[in-house]
């Protein structure tokens, strides 16, 4: 096994990423609409696609630009085709990406398949390879700290979405337990909606490059389901899903270099290694979580509720 | 010629008719509620009670007509209302505790970006105590039972320190203790002053709990001082046909001596 900072700088864009998506992730577990990461991360591709059609270029401002107009109107058509269509959420989410999507990959087969934004790399991104692009973040005689360009982007996208969750976190957190008293008071659970659907679709742009869609989708669903398992303290919850994110990048790559070696295996995925720890650490909390199989089955019996007076 | 609606009325409602899908679920409904009045809103299952107090805090949009409180629109007068909507409408298993939710209450006058401090986590515990669950205040909502859930509620209303008081069901399913406990607060909150309006279902307890009625089924069939009301003329009409409640209603006419 060889382990080199190539290692270290796929785990720092991998952990990075993970608790970018776990942030907006969270919010999304709790209005129950975690399929709605999954729709908006599909659903960008061809605001990705007529950005660079556009601008031809694939300048970021563009692409972010691209993207969040095609999640916020994801989440604007699911919400017609639910209330005019009179189609249940889960299945208006789907007609929307998957048309979305399908409109995306066309448009990006037609005119840009020669200029690599291709959709395998949507998919699956080019994780081992954003060592290649490094960026030096200060340098003296004795010394060199170089960062890959991935990680810079990223870093300043979870720093967006700490800040954007920091500064509404009461608004947020309103606006999901109780749209209704959010609306009484005058607090627009309505804008709210539609600053998360943002925030998911900027985080899942900046991240495709680097990740791809596969590790976006599982970072904004599994590690917030997992810190649920465990807890039902918010900020204890927002901090143990932020851990989780970066615990799976850490034993994605790690496995993702040990697999091969330990069992004679080809090559695997950094991205899809993360995935994969990411749903096994979940396994972890569902068996040894505090309501897990194996207290429910082995434990002692819980205190009654007290009475009421 | 268009009815009165002077501003002392707490709630005023013109002409409104709100529809799903094209079916009317409100026609046309005309409504003065006094002042300091402790009034149910009393109706059969689908009659649109719930759907009322929704339309007037603009939570569902009107088809036509309106709603005013004290003579100007809800947007104006957010301040002056507490809404209480039915339990089930949020997800008790949302992890935050009942302080928290009580502290909701507060955020209107806090504000955008603002951090609830000392003096609302006060106010909130002061509440929780008012409803007799003080000792849960850090209890995480979904380790409550269903009238404990109620009464965090209700002590979120408080901290509201509205003028009017919008309750959705505010009795479904809760235990004997808890519906007493509440109803002696809505009384004491009435004395003190304030117009409660309560959606309510139990025909039994109407003339106990409210001084004032609204008897609704899409229309309004009834409404003023419960004495005058509450009659069997009128109750046989809010509920037509249901003969299975004819029952009810003699029953709860018999216990108020009519």
């Amino acid at each position: 096994m060889n382990w080199t900072v190539n290692d270290l700088h796929i785990i720092l864009v991998g952990g990075l990423c993970a608790m970018a998506c776990a942030l907006p992730g969270t919010f999304l577990l709790l209005r129950r609409m975690s399929m709605m990461g999954d729709a908006i991360s599909h659903a960008v591709l061809p605001g990705l696609a007529i950005a660079f059609l556009i601008s031809g270029t694939r300048t970021s401002w563009w692409m972010f630009f691209g993207a969040a107009i095609a999640g916020i109107l994801t989440a604007l058509f699911s919400q017609w085709i639910t209330r005019f269509g009179k189609v249940e959420r889960g299945a208006a989410m789907g007609i929307v990406f998957t048309t979305l999507f399908a409109i995306g990959l066309i448009l990006i087969k037609q005119t840009a398949d020669d200029v690599d934004l291709d959709a395998a790399c949507v998919l699956y991104g080019a994780l081992e390879y954003t060592p290649l692009n490094l960026v030096t973040l200060f340098e003296t005689e004795t010394t060199i700290l170089q960062v890959p360009h991935a990680a810079i982007v990223i870093g300043a996208t979870l720093l967006f979405n700490i800040l954007v969750i920091g500064f509404f976190f009461k608004e947020f957190t309103m606006a999901s337990f109780d749209p209704a008293l959010a609306e009484t008071q005058g607090f627009r659970p309505r804008l709210m909606h539609y600053l998360l659907m943002t925030m998911v679709a900027v985080t899942t742009v900046a991240a495709f490059e680097a990740v791809g869609s596969i590790i976006v989708i599982a970072m904004l669903i599994v590690p917030p389901a997992t810190a649920f398992l465990i807890t039902r303290k918010l900020p204890v919850l927002i901090a143990l899903s932020l851990i989780v994110a970066v615990l799976s990048a850490i034993l994605g790559q790690v496995s993702s270099q040990a697999l091969p070696y330990l069992f004679g295996l080809p090559e695997t995925t950094s991205s899809g290694m993360m995935a994969t720890a990411s749903g096994f650490l979940f396994l972890l909390a569902w068996l040894f979580g505090p309501d897990g199989l194996i207290k429910k089955r082995t434990g002692e019996l819980e205190k009654p509720m007290e009475l009421e007076d | 010629m268009r009815p009165e609606h002077p501003p002392e009325f707490p709630l005023s409602v013109h002409d409104l008719t709100v529809a799903y899908h094209r079916k009317p679920v409100l026609w046309d409904v005309e409504l003065n509620i006094p002042e300091g009045t402790l009034a149910g809103i009393v109706g059969p299952n689908g009659a649109g009670k719930s759907t009322l107090l929704k339309a007037c805090l603009d939570l569902i949009p009107k088809t036509s007509g309106e709603a005013l409180i004290y003579g100007k629109p809800y947007e104006e007068q957010r301040d002056l209302i507490a809404y209480v909507p039915q339990r089930e409408s949020v997800d008790w298993d949302f992890p935050v505790s009942a302080l928290d939710v009580v502290a909701m209450g507060t955020y209107r006058k806090l504000g955008w970006f603002k951090r609830i401090g000392r003096t609302q986590k006060n106010q909130a515990r002061e509440a929780l105590e008012q409803v007799g669950i003080g000792h849960l205040a850090d209890r995480q909502i979904s380790q409550l039972s269903g009238g404990q859930q109620q009464r965090v509620f209700l002590a979120r209303a408080l901290v509201q320190d509205a003028r009017i008081y919008f309750m959705d069901e505010p009795f479904a399913a809760v235990d004997a203790a808890t519906e007493q406990a509440i109803i002696e607060l809505l009384q004491n909150l009435n004395a003190r002053g304030k117009t409660v309006l309560c959606v309510h279902h139990d025909l039994a307890t109407v003339s106990r709990y409210f001084d004032y009625l609204v008897l609704l089924n899409m229309r309004v069939v009834a409404s003023g001082p419960t004495p005058e009301t509450f009659t069997r003329e009128n109750l046989q009409k809010t509920y037509g046909g249901k003969l299975n409640l004819l029952d009810d209603v003699a029953h709860a006419l018999k216990n108020i001596g009519r």
